[in-house]
Parts: C-alpha cells; structure tokens; sequence
C-alpha cells in the first residue's frame, strides 16, 4: 500500500460542505487535502450543450447514483424505501445536480422539542447560523428578494429570477386565496456576479448548468480553497478510516483511479460525504475498538435517516406558460411552515413552485400519470399539455425516527468492491398527515389558478436529501458528534455534511448544510490551541 | 437507416420495433407530425440505445412472444397499447426511448412551435412578470416564529 505524506487536515467529500469547510480553513494555512470519488466536470459535459440534452437525464445525469451507474458512483440499496436516493458524486457533489433552490432552515427548526414538543432540541440556534448563512450567499452568490414576511430578515446580493408567465400565474392564484408567496432565494445568478454571467435561461438547471450561471462549489468555492493552497484530488475513493494506539483517527484508506490502495495519514479528519456517504464509510471502519462502526458507541450512526417526502402536483392552464425555458423553481410559499395547532399534525412545509419541462420531459411524465395516451390521440393530448403545466412541490419535515437508517449491503459493492449503503425507511404518521393536507392545499391553488387535469405525482422518487444519520448533541449517548461537529468518540474526527442535522425543516438543505460546515470550521480556528482536548 | 449490426438488435426486432413505434405514435398529416416510425427516428432510436439495449431487446422478444408482429393491424394496436400499460420496466424503457428521440426530431418540435436546437449556448427568453402582483404580500406582517427570549 502506497503510504503518503501526513497531511495536517483530510476532507473526505468536495460537495457541499466539504468546499466550504475547505474554504474556511485555508486561512490557517494549516496543510489540506481533499479527497472525492468523482471528476471534474467540464461545462461541455452538461446535457445542456447538446440535442439529447433531456434523454441524458435518463441515464448518465440522471439524480439517481443507481440509474447513473457511472464507475465514480456507489450504488445505495434503497428497495426497502418508498423514496429513493439523489446524489452525485464528483468534485461540487450535489451542488452539481440540485435545482439551487436555497431557502434556509427557520429558527423554529431549531427548537421543535421546546416549541410542538416532537423529536430534539438542535445544540445550537438560528442565530449562531446567521452569519455563516450571509457569508455562504456571498460566496454561492445567491439572488432572491428582501422583504418576505414569512422568513428573517436577508439580504440577497442579487436580484430574484423573474416571474415569467408561470410566476405570474401562480401569483394571481396565490393572491386570490389570500396566501403567502414570494420570489424563491436561488443560486442562479441574475447579473454577473463572481466571474459568473447572468442566466440565460437554459432551463435545465438540475443536471448541471453548462452556462455556470447556476452555483456550484467547483465553480465558487474550490477555486478560492485551491488558490489558497489546499490541495484537492479527484478520483480517490476513501475505503475507511483507520486509528492510531491513541484512539485517534490516523487517516484514511482510499483507492486511486488506478484501483491501487492508498494511505492517507492526517492530524485530523474531516467528514463531507453526504447523510449516506458519511455513516456507510463510519460503518465500514469497524475496528476492535469501534465493533459496530467508528464513532458509533451511540448506536446513531446511519439512524434517524430523514429523506424529505415531496409530493407534488401538477395541474394545466390554458394559457402558454413558461414551459422548460427558465429556472426550474421560481417562488415558495410559507403560509403553512409553522406548527398550526388546528391541523393534525405538527410541524410544516414549504410549498415550491415549479416551471414546466421540456417536450421529452412532459412526455414521460404525463404518459406515466396517464395524461397522455399512446396511439390516435396522443398529438392533441400532447398539444394541451407542453407549455402549460404548472407544479407545486410539497417539502415536508421529515421527523428523525431510529427506525429509518443506513446500513451496510451484505452483498451490494462499489466498483471497488467497498460494500454499498442500504437504506431502510418508512414515512412517519406525521409526515402522512402533512403530505395530505399539502397536497390538499396545492390542489386549492391549481384550481385558483383555473388548472385542469390535476394530479398527484405517482412517485416520491424526488428530492431525496440524506440528512440526520450522525446527529448532533451534548449527549454522547444520543448523538454522534457535539455541537461544533467533532465525534464524541473521536477527537480529532469532525463531521460537516448533513448527517449531522437534529431534524429536516421542510426546505432544500443546501443552504444550511453549508452554513453549519462555515459554522464547524469557524469553531475549529477558534479552538486550534485545544481542538483535540477532551470535552 | 441503421442496421441490424449497429444497433444490436435483430432485424425482426428492428421490424417488431418500427411496427409499435407506429402504433403509439402515429403520423398526423393535418398536424404537420411525422410518425415515430419514421426513418429517421427510427435511426435515431437505433443509434443511440446505449445502455436501454438490454432492456429494449427483452421487451421487443415479450412483444414478438405475444405475436405482435404477425398480428392484423388491429389487434396489433390493441395488443401493443395493452402491453405498453402491463408491460413493467422493459415497457416503460421502451416507451421512454421512443418519446426521447421523437420529442427531439426537428420537424417535430417545429411543429410544435418549439425551437429544435438544445439550449446552450443561446438559452431562451424569459419575460420579468408582473412584480404588482406582490404588493399584498408585501404588506403582511412578519409570521415566521421568532424563538428568541421574548419573541416567541
């Protein structure tokens, strides 16, 4: 086995957090280094650039590592889930693939035990996150609007995206029921900013944006981290993580492109792999010390899988509406966010309103909602359809339940022959209760809006975030790292992605994900002298 | 027009496939449509099968197994739309490979009023909205619960 020079900290995971948490650190000029599983992607790798630019979704940019299959991904077991699994695996990691919708967690979300008496209290607070979450929109460049009564105060250095004849559509529907909107927080950005152009409107944004308009962490963060010094390699897959006699951890094993084994000694280590990627590698370091994976004398690590079940509606309008050609997501609505003591359940979600898709896009998912027949009538149904759906996504708070967890595959591997993650989940009575009244309420808005052919998406197949497998807390008992994302078992093992997260909010977890990583690394530069001492 | 060779497939799938492919999506003259059996569909389905190979030949085998290709022309249309919607995976993959090259033939987004090119580099137009529309919002009073001491 190759054994390289020690470095001072490790960062396994480029995506999200793994950037920032990067980013931050570089001023120490502590020794970084990077390792991710995946490759750059080039601008001209995006489907965008080409005629089969939605065909691809289907196959090697689909959200889905299982349907990818690329030989950078690892596959994840998810037959025992209603909801299946997104990621993607390559340097900017999910930032690459999601729809840069970037609202953040609400302070309520933080105190769901004190305030509707369910699940954990969160160690810290919204407010300790407010300036990580304004350093992070700077340094993602996020547009959006200040002013929204239904969140805190912000300021988007950018414009939001506009309206466009769905925004407008929704807008009128909204105001008619006398219901909260208002223009969604993004990463698109809508004049230059960075080095970055406005959008133009690929309309494509989930499967990589070709223009760079859409933030990535490969395209914000990582140039600045490796300008800085730290050191990022691409093709490396981290097989576990081993300790020294002291307990601590002493790197990783990781195999090169070539598929040779590597050792990786650091001071310290740092984890941004994803709520899948981070408990599967904490469990595949099972050791003598650790029998039931590293940092795992909890007994938490892989539980409390929290997956975002997202309903989602669609309904047509007889108008043109924008179709494909413009950002996905283009408003929310908060009006049922916060607990309401009336309804039947506690807690809440944010209601996402969507753009339409491409004709290959409509065709696909309207013949499998069984809008659009095949044979003699499937022109004129197809005509009613193109440019005139509109959808709204349902973003429930998952609640965290032990019984909803990542495990070890007995069988399932990865190119490498590391065994593959499998998830078992189930939706919660809660969440059930809050995807109906959702739906309920979305169906209220397409009809404000004068749709027809209303339906629910026969799939919860989408988003699937991957949080709360490693959760945060003061008690080592109950949670895996405390509260500035150090193990409790291991002190010189840190944990930034969105395992750590206490409960899910009923919004995209980007945002936040990466405010907590700014937050951790901030916390490390404070506590240098000490940072490894025991609590 | 793509033989047999490139495709991987057979030439009685190639014929079982141009068969259904006419069936699900007929040509409409009056509406300027061509049928995804047309020639150069049809190639580009056969071209670009990449990884639904597999599954587009087991579900061509199952079609020609339910006698699809001997079949009247009416009850083949019954059988095909019959198996399309029983068919599981391999009915759905083919299903998808032939709305994803049909919804990308040129003459068939110009039909449909769609520009026939992919959207990089030149992207698309899309107009600012009425922003009127939020003044009523605009005016509500803050409603996020503030958990703050004293706020909540």
């Amino acid at each position: 086995m190759t054994r390289n020079e020690t470095v001072d900290v490790l960062i396994i995971g480029s995506g999200a957090s793994g950037a920032a948490v990067a980013w931050s650190l570089a001023e120490t000029r502590m020794n970084i280094l990077c390792l991710e599983q995946g490759d750059w992607t080039k601008p001209t790798d995006f489907p965008a650039n080409g005629r089969d630019w939605e065909a691809r979704r289907y196959g090697d940019f689909a959200i889905s590592p299982n349907e990818r299959a690329r030989v950078t991904d690892y596959p994840v077991n998810d037959a025992d889930s209603p909801m299946k699994v997104a990621n993607f695996n390559g340097v900017g990691g999910g930032t690459i693939f999601y729809t840069a919708h970037f609202p953040r967690l609400h302070p309520s979300d933080f105190r769901v035990r004190s305030l509707d008496g369910v699940a954990s209290d969160w160690p810290i607070d919204y407010w300790a996150l407010e300036p990580f979450f304004a350093e992070n929109d700077r340094m993602m460049g996020v547009s959006g609007l200040a002013g929204d009564p239904g969140v805190p105060a912000r300021d988007p250095p950018m414009p939001p995206i506009p309206l466009g004849r769905t925004g407008a559509a929704y807008a009128r529907a909204m105001n008619r029921l006398g219901w909260h909107w208002w223009p969604s927080d993004t990463t698109v950005a809508t004049t230059e900013y960075d080095g970055r152009a406005a959008c133009i409107n690929l309309g494509h944004c989930t499967p990589g944006c070709a223009q760079g308009a859409k933030a990535s962490t490969d395209i914000t963060y990582w140039p600045r981290a490796l300008r800085a010094g730290v050191k990022l390699r691409p093709r490396c897959r981290v097989r576990e993580i081993t300790l020294n006699e002291h307990g601590m951890a002493a790197g990783a094993i990781y195999y090169d492109a070539d598929g040779a084994e590597c050792f990786q000694p650091a001071e310290m280590v740092i984890l941004a792999a994803n709520g899948i990627g981070t408990p599967r590698l904490l469990l595949n370091s099972a050791s003598a010390r650790f029998p039931d994976g590293l940092a795992n004398s909890s007994g938490l690590v892989g539980r409390n899988l929290m997956l975002h079940p997202w309903p989602q509606v669609s309904g047509y309008v007889a108008e043109t509406v924008d179709g494909g050609r413009g950002p996905m997501t283009c408003l929310w609505s908060k009006q049922f966010y916060e607990t309401d003591p009336a309804r039947d359940f506690v807690r809440g979600y944010t209601l996402q309103f969507a753009r339409g898709a491409g004709p290959v896009a409509e065709a696909v998912d309207s013949l499998a909602a069984g809008r659009l027949p095949w044979g003699k009538g499937h022109h004129r149904a197809f005509r009613a359809l193109l440019d005139h759906r509109l959808r709204i996504g349902i973003a429930c708070e998952d609640l965290p339940e032990e019984h909803n967890r990542v495990t070890l595959d007995p069988v399932l591997t990865d190119s490498n022959g590391i065994p593959a993650a499998k998830i078992h989940y189930r939706i919660g009575e809660n969440t059930r209760r809050m995807m109906a009244h959702g739906i309920a309420r979305a169906t209220e808005i397409m009809e404000a809006a004068g749709a027809s052919q209303i339906g629910v998406s026969p799939t919860l197949n989408s988003p699937g975030h991957l949080l709360g497998t490693a959760r945060m807390g003061t008690d080592p008992e109950r949670s895996v790292v405390n509260p500035w994302g150090r193990c409790h078992d291991v002190r010189n093992l840190f944990i930034v992605d969105g395992s750590i997260w206490v409960t899910s909010g009923g919004v995209n977890p980007t945002s936040t994900i990466q405010a907590l990583a700014l937050y951790i690394a901030d916390q490390i530069k404070r506590r240098l002298a000490t940072l490894f001492d025991p609590e | 027009m793509e033989t047999s060779q490139d495709s991987g497939l057979s030439a009685p799938d190639i014929n079982v496939l141009r068969r259904l492919a006419g069936v699900l999506i007929p040509p409409d003259a009056a509406l300027a449509m061509p049928g995804a059996d047309d020639p150069e569909i049809l190639a580009d389905l056969l071209a670009t099968l990449g990884r639904d190979r597999a599954r587009v030949r087991a579900a061509l085998a199952a079609l020609r197994a339910a006698g699809f290709d001997a079949a009247a022309p009416a009850e083949a249309e019954a059988l095909a739309l019959s198996w399309m919607a029983t068919g599981g995976p391999e009915a759905g993959t083919l299903g998808r490979v032939i709305l994803q090259c049909y919804y990308r033939d040129p003459r068939v987004l110009r039909a449909l009023g769609q520009d026939p090119r992919p959207p990089f580099p030149r992207g698309h137009v899309l107009e600012q909205g009425d922003w009127s529309l939020l003044d009523p919002v605009r005016a509500r009073a803050p409603f996020w619960r503030d958990d703050r001491a004293g706020a909540a």
